[in-house]
C-alpha cells in the first residue's frame, strides 16, 4: 500500500511541476492574450486571406525596419503560404531594387528583384539598423514567432499591448510602455493604427485585425512547413496505429504458444 | 551459454562460415534464450538501438547541408528548414530524437536500478552502459551548440567554463578547449567534428554492451538466475523481436507526435535567436535531460565544489554494483528498498525541476536538499538497507511463482545465497 502512496505522490509532483512552469517567467508583464488561431491543432491550416493581408501589413509597415532575410519572394507563391499567383509573386519581387554583381566590368549594379531573391534587407547591416533605431536592433522576423516564449499569442499581444505607463513609471525618450512585452519597455513605438493600410479585399483595417493578420503571416514565415507537417503527421500517425495493431495481433498469436501473458 | 554448434545448410554458407562465423552469430542472436517474463520495461534496449540509428542516419543527412561556421551555421539551419527537401522533417526528427533518446535511456537506467540489473554478474554491462550515457551527454551537448543560437552559445560558454574551476591549469584547459579566448568559431568547428565522431564510439560500445549482456544473459523482473535454455526462457526470435517491435511502434507514435505536432516544445525559444556574445539570455538553461545535473552544479556555492559534485553524481553510478549490499536483485522482493527507490525517482525529478528554475530562494534550498539526498541514496541508503532489510521470499524459478505455490522460506533463503 505504501508503494502506491509514493507513486501517487510522484504523480502529484509531476502535475505540480507542470503547473508551476506557467508561473515562472512572470515579471511585471501580463500573460499574453490567447487567440484561437486557425493554424493551431493537429489539422491547423493558415487562413490564406489573412496571410495575404498580413504580408501587406509586413510590406507596408514592418519591412521599413525589420528584415526577413531567410525568406525568398518565391516562398510567397508556394503551397501552404499566402499562395500569391505566379504573376503576383513576380510583381512583388520586381518592386524592389536588388544590388547584384560584380558584373564583367567588376562593378556592382542594381536590378529589379526576381522570385528567387531573398527578401531585401531595409538596412545594409545590423549596425546600420541599430543606429537608425535609437540603439535598438529591430530583430529579423524570419523566425521571430519561434524565438519568443508564447509564440504567435505573444507577438499579437505586443502589437495590441501599447498603453500609457502606470503611475510611478517614467520612460526615457524613445521608450514605450507595453503591458505584454517582456520587461514592459519597448523601443518600437506602436507600429499599427487604424487604417494605416488599405486592404484590397475590403476588410476593415483595425489595429486588432492587422495585428492578427501580420501575426498569421509571421507564424507562416517562421514555420512555412506547418501545413505539410500537419498533413504528413496525421498520415504517419494513422499508418503507425494500423501497423501497431497488426504487430500487436501477431505478437498475441506468437505468444499464445507459451504460457506467459504479454 | 548453451549454443549448439551451428552448421549452415548450404555448401557456400558452410564455406563462408568456416572463414568468418557470421552465420553462427546470426543463429546465436536468433536462438538466444531470453527469460519469458520480461515486461515492457525491457523493450527499451531495442528502442535505444533504434534511437541511435535514427540519430546517425538523420545526422549524416543534416551534415550534408549544415555549415559549421559561426557566421553561417544559423543560416544553414534555416536553409535546411526551408530549402532542403524534407529538411524540416529530418531536422525535427534529429532534434526531437535527442530528447526521445534520453527519455528512453532514463527509463532503461531506472529499470536497471529497480530490478538490480547492475548487480553481479552484470557489472560490466552496467559500466559500459554508463560510458554510453556519458558519451550521449557529450554528443547531445555539442549537438545543441551547432545551430549557433543564443542557448547554443551561452550553454557552451557555461559548460566549457566549468573546466576553468580546475586549480592552476583550469584557464589554460578552457582556452585549449575553446581553441580561442572565448567560445568562437574554432569551438563550433571542433564541436561539429566531435559531434560526428561520438555516435560511432557509442555504436561500438553498444556492440560491447550487447556482447557483455549475452554472456550472463538477461536479468528479469524476478531477478533470479535461470537455466538457459529451459521452460523459463523463449528464443529471442520471434518472441522478443515481435514484442520489441510492438513496443518500438508505440514509442514511435509518441515520437511522431512531437515531430509533427509540437516539434519545438522540448527546445528553448532563445535558440531561434542567432548567437550574440554581447547579449546574455535572462536564464541560461540546458536541455531538459541535463537539468538534474545542472541543479546539482548550482546547488554548491563553490564553483570547483559544484563541478566535482556534478561529475560525482554520474561517477558514483560506476561503483553502484559495490555500494548495493543486498543479495536480492529485484526490488519486487525488497519492501524497504522499494520505498527508497521511488523517493529517489522523486528526488531526481525534483532536481530536474530545480535545474530549470533560477538558483535562488526556495529553489536553491530544495536543490540543495535534493543534492544531499541524491548522494545519501547511494552512500547511505543502498549499503545500509541492503544489510538490514528482510527481503520477501523469492521463487525458485519463473515458472513457479512464489505467490501461488505457497512460499517455502527455506528454499527462498537458499536461493538468496546463490545470488
Amino acid at each position: 500500500m505504501k508503494r502506491f502512496n509514493i507513486k501517487s505522490l510522484l504523480f502529484i509532483a509531476i502535475l505540480l511541476a507542470a503547473s508551476f512552469n506557467k508561473l515562472y517567467s512572470a515579471g511585471g508583464e501580463t500573460e499574453p492574450l490567447k487567440v484561437d488561431w486557425s493554424f493551431k491543432g493537429i489539422t491547423g491550416k493558415f487562413d490564406r486571406a489573412s496571410l495575404q493581408r498580413g504580408f501587406q501589413v509586413y510590406k507596408e509597415v514592418c519591412s521599413s525596419c525589420h528584415s526577413m532575410q531567410y525568406l525568398s519572394y518565391r516562398n510567397l507563391g508556394e503551397p501552404g503560404g499566402p499562395e500569391f499567383s505566379k504573376q503576383e509573386v513576380k510583381a512583388i519581387a520586381a518592386s524592389v531594387e536588388i544590388t547584384d554583381g560584380p558584373n564583367d566590368q567588376g562593378e556592382m549594379f542594381t536590378r529589379p528583384g526576381r522570385p528567387a531573391d531573398k527578401f531585401k534587407n531595409p538596412y545594409p547591416n545590423v549596425k546600420a539598423s541599430i543606429a537608425a533605431n535609437g540603439g535598438a536592433y529591430p530583430p529579423d522576423m524570419s523566425v521571430l514567432v519561434k524565438a519568443r516564449p508564447g509564440g504567435s499569442n505573444y507577438i499579437y499581444s505586443v502589437l495590441v499591448g501599447y498603453e500609457d505607463p502606470p503611475e510611478g513609471i517614467t520612460l526615457d525618450d524613445g521608450v514605450y510602455y507595453n503591458k505584454y512585452m517582456i520587461g514592459n519597455k519597448i523601443k518600437m513605438s506602436s507600429p499599427l493604427s487604424d487604417d494605416i493600410v488599405e486592404y484590397s479585399d475590403g476588410t476593415q483595417a483595425t489595429v486588432d485585425q492587422m495585428a492578427k493578420d501580420v501575426t498569421t503571416f509571421l507564424s507562416w514565415a517562421a514555420e512555412p512547413e506547418l501545413e505539410e507537417r500537419h498533413r504528413t503527421g496525421v498520415k504517419v500517425i494513422i499508418y503507425l496505429v494500423l501497423l501497431t495493431t497488426l504487430v500487436y495481433l501477431s505478437m498475441k498469436k506468437i505468444w499464445s504458444r507459451v504460457d506467459t501473458e504479454v | 551459454m548453451s549454443d549448439q554448434e551451428y552448421i549452415p545448410k548450404s555448401k557456400a554458407g558452410k564455406w563462408f562460415n568456416d572463414r568468418l562465423p557470421l552465420l553462427t552469430l546470426g543463429a546465436h542472436l536468433t536462438d538466444y534464450p531470453t527469460p519469458k517474463n520480461l515486461n515492457y520495461w525491457w523493450t527499451f534496449g531495442g528502442i535505444l538501438t533504434f534511437c541511435l540509428l535514427t540519430q546517425i542516419i538523420t545526422g549524416i543527412v543534416l551534415a550534408m547541408h549544415y555549415v559549421a561556421h559561426a557566421d553561417l551555421a544559423f543560416a544553414s539551419v534555416e536553409h535546411i528548414m526551408r530549402d532542403v527537401n524534407y529538411g524540416w522533417l529530418i531536422r525535427y526528427i534529429h532534434s526531437n530524437g535527442a530528447s526521445m533518446f534520453f527519455l528512453a535511456v532514463y527509463i532503461h537506467i531506472f529499470r536497471s536500478l529497480f530490478y538490480g540489473s547492475y548487480k553481479s554478474p552484470r557489472e560490466v554491462i552496467w559500466i559500459i552502459g554508463l560510458l554510453i550515457y556519458l558519451l550521449m551527454m557529450a554528443a547531445a551537448f555539442m549537438g545543441y551548440v551547432l545551430p549557433w543560437g543564443q542557448m547554443s552559445f551561452w550553454g557552451a560558454t557555461v559548460i566549457t567554463n566549468l573546466f576553468s574551476a580546475i586549480p592552476l591549469v583550469g584557464d589554460s584547459i578552457t582556452t585549449w578547449l575553446w581553441g580561442a579566448y572565448s567560445v568562437d568559431n574554432p569551438t563550433l568547428n571542433r564541436f561539429f567534428s566531435l559531434h560526428y565522431l561520438i555516435p560511432f564510439l557509442i555504436l561500438g560500445l553498444v556492440v560491447l554492451h550487447i556482447w557483455a549482456l549475452h554472456v550472463p544473459g538477461n536479468n528479469n523482473p524476478v531477478g533470479i538466475d535461470i537455466k538457459k535454455p529451459s521452460k523459463d526462457t523463449v528464443p529471442f526470435h520471434p518472441y522478443i523481436t515481435i514484442k520489441d517491435a510492438f513496443a518500438l511502434l508505440m514509442f514511435m507514435i509518441i515520437f511522431a507526435g512531437f515531430v509533427f505536432f509540437s516539434p519545438n516544445v522540448l527546445g528553448h525559444s532563445d535558440n531561434y535567436i542567432p548567437a550574440n556574445p554581447l547579449v546574455t539570455p535572462a536564464h541560461i538553461v540546458p536541455e531538459w535531460y541535463l537539468l538534474p545535473f545542472y541543479a546539482i552544479l548550482r546547488s554548491v556555492p563553490d564553483k570547483l565544489g559544484g563541478v566535482i559534485l556534478m561529475f560525482g553524481a554520474i561517477f558514483i553510478l560506476f561503483v553502484l554494483p559495490w555500494l548495493d549490499t543486498s543479495k536480492v536483485r529485484s526490488a519486487v522482493f525488497r519492501p524497504i528498498y522499494r520505498q527508497f527507490y521511488w523517493i529517489f525517482v522523486l528526488d531526481v525529478l525534483m532536481l530536474g525541476y530545480m535545474g530549470a528554475m533560477p538558483a535562488e530562494g526556495i529553489y536553491l534550498v530544495l536543490a540543495r536538499v535534493g543534492t544531499i539526498y541524491y548522494f545519501a541514496h547511494f552512500i547511505i541508503v543502498m549499503p545500509v538497507v541492503g544489510l538490514l532489510e528482510k527481503t520477501d521470499p523469492i521463487p525458485m524459478s519463473i515458472s513457479e511463482p512464489v505467490l501461488t505455490g505457497g512460499a517455502d522460506p527455506a528454499l527462498a533463503r537458499k536461493d538468496n545465497e546463490k545470488i
